[in-house]
């Protein structure tokens, strides 16, 4: 019985396929086209996004497997394929201007970021742990080189290195989770370990195997004590690539940790609660602490990115499949109010003089009151401030805590949230009460930036006012786990 | 003009006058100011119907309105005006057109910013004394917060960062404890009737275990309190009165605090029966240090907004004190002082801004001697001291004899202990007087001065005009929270009755267990 290649089911992953070519088509030009205007490769990949976007988009009602069950057309796969694409073309926008002004080499900029969300949409669209494995390697390996592509920064090289060695050591616990899975039940299809589990199946090894899993994810999210990386990589790497990481690489690693864990492992939940509980309130509060004496803003945001993901985690520790849908939710409000803090953050700066340090944000609002009050909005998102996104996020995660019961969990999260609101607030306080310290000099105001900026508060308005549509959204992708 | 949404048009003709304000050019202050002042009179001639056309014979909500926001989840925009209410958004519409003009000449800097955030304010006020829906409440309730930390910040004093930072974490970790509590209420409410909602009316009917209503009630109460600010939560008081704009002081005397008894009203106690009437002791006492702490610490007070602001949380004492008798007299008498403190601690705020408009300090060391130069200015200041300090034919007399008679119907002790405030209040605010306004002029700046412009004047002949109505004539406000008061009383007593009934040994004992329904 020879296998054959089920060619009429590659009409499934068009999206993804219209991403690789787009990435190839730009590696090409970029070798073979002299003469070209400056912000050509920006558009192919804007074109590229959407039309993946736009496929997307038409799978959204399917739900089959493909290619032999290696490849799942979901629900959850296609709502967060759709948001990936999404932060691609906010994150592509952004990077129209930056990347023009820090001299990076733009073929090579644009077709990794193409690489990488493709690695993204691999990893949340199977139950095939090989599958996810190639999915996440494609990401991180695309990120290792994006985040030291400023090869003459000293923090850049630095940020890239240390990212790559670091993830290299996630990756090998990651396989290494796999093989100890595969060993002790002899299937690499999460489906085959929520049978085994259900026949009684508890070893040793198994465990292991689920620890080891369990580091590798936490290394993508950048949980405490995996974190270490985070604030070093996100100041180093371009301010766009920061933005595309805090976004897209923590929403690609949680929801798939989520389906590994809620598709397979959810009977073992009601003992890992207690570890991925501490783990949850130490990320927040050693994360909320650390970021309360940053001066510099980049680092701050990594922090508070950190801060985020263990109030995820805390919807996360539930094991409640229909809770689980705040964590879509919050994922996805994170990302508009995250990419648009960044997007501020990068507009600030001049070629080799990124203006970081928190302090070139004083008096802000009087020389440019509009980029204050998009950067306002989005740190008060950032605090969960109503009626912002961030504070539906909030909301959402922390009812679920105490729906299933966690009160304590809850109280430490909302406690956080207040301390988290210092370090959001010191910035605002910089730019609306102090007085200049330095001359800002003009800030590059470009609409690019301003569309981001205002795509980004108008969703962070929508879905804090209004965010009925988005939540039944995010509950019809979590209805995979019924 | 049941169909016309008086409601949502109050809370949503200011914002529409801060996004208006926002296309206005910056180097165009004075069309600033006339178009926030026109939306602010515009607004309190909106609110004046809502006195006129509220049925106070009729029981429960008025002029409600509700749409569906998120079904699924028990959401509802969801509106309504009690006799309480009532006169607090009056209050709140009445001192923002006097904040307004009192910001006049006071603000020079970042005009425009300065008054969208304070009609933003006055959208978050009027929505919060509004909303019947625990969401929309709670989104009003912090809203509040993001223009007053601006106004502390931006335009106060010298300290004024860490006074809205402080201001700000204070009443945040306050009220996301409270959020937490909400969600858990909603929760009990599902596991015993099956329905999702945050609608405050139906909570009411939700029977809670004595031991969980002392948990959720805490949470409410130290929410609340921090905002009163009650003994021992009110440190954040003086620092952020001291350091905030005039106008920024008055609103938050006037109206903010206000906010956290008026919670304690609509939402902690007749959500939680029980546990309030059984925390009855540790509130009177508080509220009894926080009368006599308040008066004390006020006398000592070289800084003349600071002495008003510790006034305040000698006020806010009484409020609390009568609030807490729950009888028919200490409840109206709260509500009435709530009202009276709005009033005259706002007139004293306008009366120091005034003052330091002209002569840019607030210590009573600097000055002396003032009625001499300064007659008007001493007369309206006059008035409105014998008003904070509730001299018969004010308004502040009503309000404290009612408070004092009701706290005496409740326990005698509490009655006397709560006196002893009213002879304090005469002690530091007439001292403070005399040493401002009598004696000799000491300093030669002093001499100078000019007495107040038409402007001030008018402002603060509308002050006196209310102090000298609700004084004499209290019963035109009474008349309408008669009834409300009435039902409260009612209900809480109804379901205190119940409660006694309940056997406590059955109860599940942790929220969680109470919840979990797995």
């Amino acid at each position: 019985m020879g296998l054959k290649f089920p060619v009429h089911e590659l009409i499934f992953i068009t999206p993804e396929i219209i991403l690789c070519c787009f990435g190839f088509l730009v590696l090409l030009l970029e070798a073979f086209l002299k003469k070209r205007s400056p912000s050509l490769f920006g558009v192919l990949t804007l074109i590229g996004t959407a039309s993946a976007l736009i496929f997307v988009l038409e799978l959204f009602e399917f739900n089959i497997e493909i290619l032999s069950g290696l490849y799942l057309i979901d629900r959850l796969g296609s709502l967060l394929k759709g948001l990936f694409l999404i932060i691609l073309l906010l994150v592509t926008l952004m990077s129209l201007r930056y990347v023009e002004r820090e001299e990076i080499t733009q073929g090579e900029y644009y077709s990794l970021l193409l690489f990488s969300t493709f690695g993204m949409m691999v990893m949340v669209s199977s139950r095939n742990l090989l599958t996810i494995f190639v999915g996440l390697e494609l990401m991180s390996l695309s990120i290792y080189i994006l985040c030291g592509l400023m090869r003459d920064n000293l923090k850049a090289a630095e940020a890239s290195l240390k990212y790559f060695l670091l993830g290299a050591f996630a990756s090998a616990f990651f396989a290494y989770g796999i093989a100890l899975l595969y060993g002790s039940t002899g299937s690499i299809d999460i489906r085959g370990y929520s049978e085994a589990l259900l026949r009684g199946h508890n070893s040793t090894i198994l465990m292991l195997g689920v620890a080891l899993l369990t580091v590798g994810f936490a290394f993508k999210i950048a949980l405490v004590p995996f974190h270490m990386w985070t604030p070093d990589v996100y100041e180093g790497a371009p301010t766009s690539i920061t933005a595309f990481m805090a976004a897209g690489v923590k929403s690609a690693a949680f929801v798939t940790f989520l389906r590994v864990f809620y598709a397979a492992f959810l009977p073992l939940i009601k003992d890992w609660g207690d570890i991925l509980w501490l783990i949850a309130v130490i990320t927040m509060s050693y994360a909320n602490l650390t970021a309360l004496v940053q001066d510099n803003i980049k680092r701050m945001l990594a922090y508070s990115s950190i801060a985020h993901a263990g109030y995820i985690l805390v919807a996360f520790v539930t094991g409640e499949k229909l809770l689980s849908s705040s964590i879509i939710y919050y994922l996805m409000a994170y990302t508009f109010m995250n990419i648009g803090a960044f997007t501020c953050v990068a507009l600030m700066g001049r070629k080799g003089e990124e203006n970081l340090g928190i302090d070139s944000y004083a008096g802000l609002s009087g020389r440019h009151p509009f980029v204050s009050l998009c950067l306002t909005i989005f740190l008060l998102s950032l605090t969960g401030v109503p009626p912002l996104a961030g504070f539906m996020g909030k909301f959402y995660v922390f009812s679920s805590a105490i729906r299933a019961g966690y009160i304590w969990l809850a109280v430490i999260g909302v406690l956080n949230s207040v301390m988290a609101a210092y370090y959001y607030l010191r910035v605002i306080m910089y730019m609306y009460f102090k007085e200049p310290v330095k001359e800002i000099g003009d800030i590059d105001l470009s609409s690019p930036y301003i569309l981001v900026s205002l795509i980004c508060i108008f969703f962070l308005l929508y879905m804090g006012i209004y965010p009925r549509p988005f939540i039944m959204l995010a509950n019809s992708a979590v209805s995979v786990f019924f | 003009m049941v169909d016309i949404p008086i409601l949502s048009i109050l809370i949503f003709f200011p914002l529409v006058g801060a996004i208006l304000l926002l296309f206005i050019p910056r180097e165009r202050p004075y069309a600033t100011k006339v178009t926030a002042l026109l939306f602010s009179v515009v607004e309190f001639i909106l609110s004046l119907p809502l006195f006129f056309f509220f049925d106070e014979t009729k029981k429960g909500m008025q002029f409600v309105e509700r749409s569906e926001w998120f079904p699924e989840w028990g959401i509802t925009y969801f509106l309504g005006i009690d006799g309480i209410s009532l006169l607090l958004i009056l209050l709140t519409t009445f001192l923002t057109v006097l904040c307004v003009l009192c910001s006049w000449t006071d603000i020079k800097t970042k005009v425009k910013e300065y008054y969208i955030s304070f009609l933003f304010m006055e959208t978050a006020m009027i929505g919060t004394l509004c909303a019947l829906d625990l969401v929309l409440f709670y989104i009003f309730w912090e809203l509040m917060l993001v223009p007053m930390y601006l106004l502390i910040g931006v335009w106060g004093g010298p300290r004024r960062i860490y006074a809205a930072i402080k201001f700000f974490l204070y009443t945040m970790a306050g009220s996301v404890l409270m959020l937490l509590a909400i969600f858990a209420l909603y929760y009990i409410y599902f596991k015993e009737k099956g329905v999702f909602t945050f609608n405050v009316i139906d909570l009411y009917g939700a029977h809670i275990p004595v031991s969980i209503q002392y948990i959720l009630f805490s949470a409410f109460a130290i929410s609340f309190a921090i905002k009163v600010p009650m003994f021992p939560f009110h440190t954040w008081l003086p620092d952020a009165h001291t350091e905030a704009p005039t106008a920024g002081s008055v609103i938050l005397a006037g109206v903010l605090l206000k906010m956290g008894t008026y919670g304690f009203l609509r939402f902690a106690v007749p959500l939680f029966p029980k546990a309030a009437y059984d925390s009855i002791p540790l509130i009177s006492i508080l509220a009894i240090i926080g009368i006599i702490y308040g008066a004390i610490v006020s006398m000592m007070q070289p800084d003349l907004k600071r002495l008003i602001a510790f006034s305040s949380v000698s006020h806010l004492g009484y409020v609390m004190l009568g609030m807490f008798a729950f009888n028919m007299q200490g409840v109206e008498g709260s509500i009435y002082q709530m009202l009276n403190h709005g009033i005259s601690t706002g007139g004293l705020f306008l009366l120091v801004g005034m003052i330091y408009e002209r002569r840019h300090t607030r210590m009573i060391a600097d000055f002396g001697g003032l009625s001499s130069v300064m007659p008007i200015y001493a007369t309206f200041f006059m008035i409105v001291t014998l008003s904070s300090i509730a001299l018969p034919g004010t308004n502040g007399f009503v309000g404290e004899f009612l408070i004092l008679l009701g706290a005496f119907k409740a326990k005698k002790i509490y009655g006397i202990l709560g006196a002893t405030g009213v002879i304090l209040g005469a002690v530091y605010m007439l001292w403070m007087f005399q040493r401002v306004m009598f004696g000799k002029i000491k300093h030669e700046e002093n001499k100078g001065l000019k007495d107040l412009c038409g402007r001030e004047i008018f402002i603060l002949s509308a002050i006196v005009f209310f102090i000298i109505l609700m004084g004499v004539y209290p019963k035109m406000f009474f008349k309408k929270m008669d009834l409300t008061v009435q039902e409260f009383l009612r209900f809480v007593e109804e379901r205190n009755a119940y409660y006694a009934k309940v056997e406590e040994s059955q109860e599940p004992s942790s929220i969680a267990k109470l919840i979990g329904d797995r």
